[in-house]
């Protein structure tokens, strides 16, 4: 019970830092800046207000972290997806397709 | 509804069958093998597929007449593949927005994330060196719903930039970029027994 008030209190006030601190962003805001920062989609200003947050949030710093190697892994996985052809097209497709072209 | 693509234009390509059923059959047999496999990975069924790539090949064979080289053949007839799919797609109405919240991050009062600690982020290596987490990854893929799934699929895979999905689904590039975003945490969410190292 007092852990959880304790917990309760640690995001209390983490909660309030984020939303005093000047030129600081809470973790909601931060979501909405990911895919900008990871493309380089983001102003000087926004990208320091951004890497200021992660130097302070362990939560963001770490959702981030795996954020990233999902679509490394997504991107990997499927890599030059051409080469997965499927071998067996079947000759009544090719057909159907060339009989298409000649109506 | 995206714009049927336009023939490339320019200078006139030899790649291109100009007249004749043996240069259109020698077009047929280069290509559709990877236009089906393209086709497959957007529809995920193979007889829609199948259907895709007929049209596809309709849509080639009309516009071949005007083509004339700007871009690779290739280009030109894996746009016109996934035209056709994503025709299919919204024939089956399988575009719509579905909710995907259950797999979005979560925030508390306080604006603060909600966030296990990670004690341990699977290395690249290791997550595609197993068959089976390479199978995950596809099963993660595929659990999410047609309208995120394909926004990863022509951005991340298919490698499409936003300005071309946007045009290729008829949405707004913020749209896009709001799709790909949610589609890439849901998948992070689906993914992390394999990003924690729970599986092997």
């Amino acid at each position: 019970m007092a852990s959880r008030n304790k917990a309760g209190i640690r995001r209390w006030l983490k909660g309030l830092m984020l939303r005093r601190m000047h030129r600081m962003i809470t973790c909601k805001e931060f979501e909405d800046f990911v895919l900008d920062y990871l493309e380089g989609g983001l102003s000087d200003r926004q990208r320091a207000t951004f890497e200021w947050h992660l130097r302070l949030c362990r939560e963001c710093r770490e959702y981030l972290a795996a954020y990233r190697r999902t679509v490394e892994i997504e991107q990997a996985a499927f890599a030059s997806p051409d080469k997965a052809v499927p071998r067996d097209v079947p000759d009544d497709l090719i057909k159907a397709v060339l009989d298409a072209r000649k109506r | 509804m995206p714009d049927e693509p336009s023939p490339p234009k320019a200078a006139a390509s030899a790649q291109a069958p100009r007249n004749g059923t043996a240069d259109a059959e020698q077009l047929v047999r280069k290509h559709i093998g990877w236009m089906l496999a393209l086709s497959e990975r957007i529809l995920r069924d193979r007889g829609l597929a199948e259907d895709a790539v007929q049209e596809a090949f309709a849509d080639a064979f009309r516009g071949l007449e005007r083509f004339e080289g700007r871009s690779s053949l290739k280009t030109w007839l894996h746009r016109i593949t996934v035209n056709a799919s994503l025709t299919k797609l919204r024939q089956l109405k399988r575009l719509a927005e579905q909710p995907i919240d259950e797999y979005l991050p979560e925030f508390d009062q306080y604006e603060c994330r909600i966030e296990a600690p990670w004690t341990h982020l699977t290395p690249l290596e290791d997550a595609l060196e197993s068959e089976v987490l390479r199978a995950r990854v596809s099963e993660a893929i595929e659990a999410l719903s047609d309208s995120y799934r394909i926004v990863l699929q022509l951005r991340d895979i298919e490698g499409y930039n936003t300005k071309e999905v946007s045009a290729l689904l008829g949405i707004s590039e913020s749209n896009v970029k709001v799709r790909v975003h949610r589609a890439r945490a849901a998948l992070k969410k689906l993914l992390e027994p394999i990003l924690r190292g729970e599986v092997r």
